[in-house]
């Protein structure tokens, strides 16, 4: 098992947009490979004759039809947000990072 | 050419973004119309809320793989979607819905016919790497400065958000600007045969991102690539990778380094300007959507739509010059609108000759359709008219003058050019008798002219002619009333 290092916790958090202050590194460091290591039990199952997958459901082709339905939830989705400006989402400024 | 810059050769390739012309979003019901009132098309599955199922539509699986097949490329037997994760305010999910590893096609060319003013034009085969589906992103105001350096916060408007693209990503087989914008335009002139989207770059329907880097010779490795955003026309694409390849290659003349970066082109300052972003921080994280099932598309599937391709620009081209005996330029110029391709090919098949209908389409037609800004199939003078009004003048009936003559009122209101040539007496008088009746007059009302010519003054021709013309009102056969006069005139 991969031991979990801080800048590997600095990475995962910048990613996150997560703010950790430098003290808390290590006991996210310490819990994330417990985390981890409780999920690597599922190497143990022998998969050799299984097919891979990306999902639980096998579907296939799942599609619609091309027509237009309308809602009338935009008062209310802009509302939802954090800020609004009319008929805007408001967002603060944007560094570019 | 200086001598230095020939020694380099540019590598370019090019990322297109087509939108693709449905009438609602590519995962969730809401409209696709442009230019509508901020977040009036916006729905909880755009907005990425819990609860909510993305599910594909139905038509922008059929535009991607019709757009496929007419790059050639190989459409997938098996394909999926997957999330891309960056935080951007543009992205309402905080990641986009895109194909990652298993993209609807792979492995096509298209043919381009690269052609400038004062150079021979040539063909050149370009590969293309993929295809593939995926959501738009929102668009950005930003606040307190047009630029987003400046501004104090910006406002978001999600209407574009989840608008079905179609992202087509060439080789690095692109060597000069100018074939950059003639890949481009090919891309656009085929998405627009297809009608899968009008690839209007002012709206952002088509929006190209171009990878470029320079290296000494055509056998030496890669140099760094930079990425340049933000042409919205052709003429911007090229000049954007003349600009930048001279950049690069300054750059290496001068013992310094290009780096890795993206860069804006600027259309007032005519170069382009780092983004000044951080490169090498993105970091994707792709995994398959769950949300989204994987994509088959059946044999029959595809065959049903194959045969639903019209003839495409490049076969027309070819066709034009090999079957109807036109130049590659005039080619070119008729094949580059669908729908006046076909006015052509009507008008030709109505037995008129091909060279004579390009001429007249390409010339007073063309340019009343462009000055009308209407549409070849709202034209009322019908490709059968033109056929007939150009027999009428290959059958000796009416001069070319006299159907510069008619043509306004065809263009303007329709109707049979027979019928207004008879209406109007505009016929052609080619009854020799009486054009020998018309000289014999004319010399006998100018006998100083006659007897100067006589004298051997030949320039006169000219004058007896004007005045045949002249008394004629232009509708006298000009060949036989030539030939007429200089018998007489001899005589």
């Amino acid at each position: 098992m991969k031991k979990i290092s801080a800048e590997d916790v600095r990475k995962v958090a910048e990613l996150a947009r997560l703010d950790l202050p430098d003290q808390d590194i290590s006991t996210y460091a310490c819990q994330l490979e417990k985390i981890i290591t409780y999920v690597a039990q599922l190497e143990k199952i022998e998969t050799v004759d299984v097919i891979p997958t990306t999902r639980a459901l096998e579907v296939l082709n799942v599609t619609r039809d091309d027509n237009v339905k309308s809602t009338s939830v935009r008062e209310e989705l802009l509302e939802l947000a954090p800020h609004r400006e009319g008929d805007f989402f408001r967002v603060p400024q944007i560094l570019a990072d | 050419m200086s001598e230095v810059e020939a020694a380099w050769e540019a590598v370019i390739g090019l990322e297109t973004h087509i939108q693709l012309g449905t009438d609602s979003k590519i995962f969730s019901p809401a409209s696709t119309i442009f230019g509508e009132d901020p977040n009036t098309h916006i729905d909880p599955i755009v907005c990425g809320l819990p609860g909510t199922l993305p599910v594909l539509n139905q038509k922008v699986l059929e535009f991607a793989v019709k757009a496929a097949m007419a790059l050639n490329l190989k459409i997938a037997k098996h394909s999926k979607f997957d999330r891309k994760q960056y935080f951007y305010p543009d992205l309402p999910k905080n990641y986009q819905i895109s194909q990652f590893d298993q993209p609807i096609a792979e492995d096509g060319w298209i043919e381009v016919e690269v052609a400038e003013k004062g150079k021979d034009s040539y063909l050149k085969k370009v590969g293309i790497e993929r295809l593939h589906m995926e959501e738009d992103a929102g668009k950005l105001v930003h606040a307190g400065s047009d630029r987003l350096a400046g501004s104090t916060h910006s406002l978001v408007d999600y209407n574009r958000a989840g608008v079905a693209l179609a992202e087509i990503v060439s080789m690095p087989d692109l060597r000069t600007g100018r074939e950059a914008s003639e890949y481009a335009s090919e891309i656009r002139r085929i998405v627009r045969y297809l009608g899968v989207s009008d690839g209007n770059m002012q709206e952002g329907s088509l929006r190209c991102d171009v990878n470029i880097s320079v290296r000494r010779g055509s056998e030496a490795p890669f140099g760094t690539k930079v990425e340049i955003k933000n042409m919205n026309s052709f003429s911007a694409i090229q000049k954007a990778c003349e600009y930048e390849i001279q950049r690069q290659i300054k750059l290496y003349e001068s013992g310094e380094k290009v780096v890795q970066e993206t860069r804006l082109w600027d259309e007032n300052k005519q170069n382009t300007r780092s983004m000044r972003s951080k490169e090498g921080s993105s970091d994707y994280r792709y995994f398959p959507d769950p949300d989204l099932g994987p994509i088959e598309v059946s044999h029959q599937t595809c065959e049903a739509w194959r045969a639903e391709l019209p003839e495409l620009p490049v076969a027309k081209r070819h066709r034009y010059v090999s079957e109807f005996g036109l130049s590659s330029y005039d080619a070119r110029v008729l094949t580059d609108e669908r729908q006046m391709a076909e006015y052509f090919e009507d008008a030709v098949s109505q037995a008129s000759d091909p060279k004579a209908v390009a001429n007249w389409i390409q010339g007073d037609i063309a340019a009343h359709v462009n000055a009308k800004r209407i549409s070849y199939s709202a034209l009322p003078l019908t490709p059968e008219n033109l056929a007939e009004m150009i027999k009428l003048i290959e059958v000796g009936k009416i001069s070319g003058k006299i159907a510069k003559e008619i043509l306004p009122e065809l263009l303007e209101k329709g109707g049979s050019p027979t019928l207004i040539v008879e209406q109007r007496g505009l016929g052609m008088i080619s009854d020799p008798q009486l054009i020998e009746e018309l000289v014999d007059e004319l010399l006998s009302a100018h006998p100083n002219e006659v007897a100067s010519f006589r004298g051997g003054k030949n320039k006169l021709q000219g004058f007896f002619v004007g005045q045949l013309m002249k008394k004629t009102g232009g509708k006298v056969d000009p060949k036989l009333a030539n030939q007429i006069l200089i018998k007489k005139l001899k005589g």
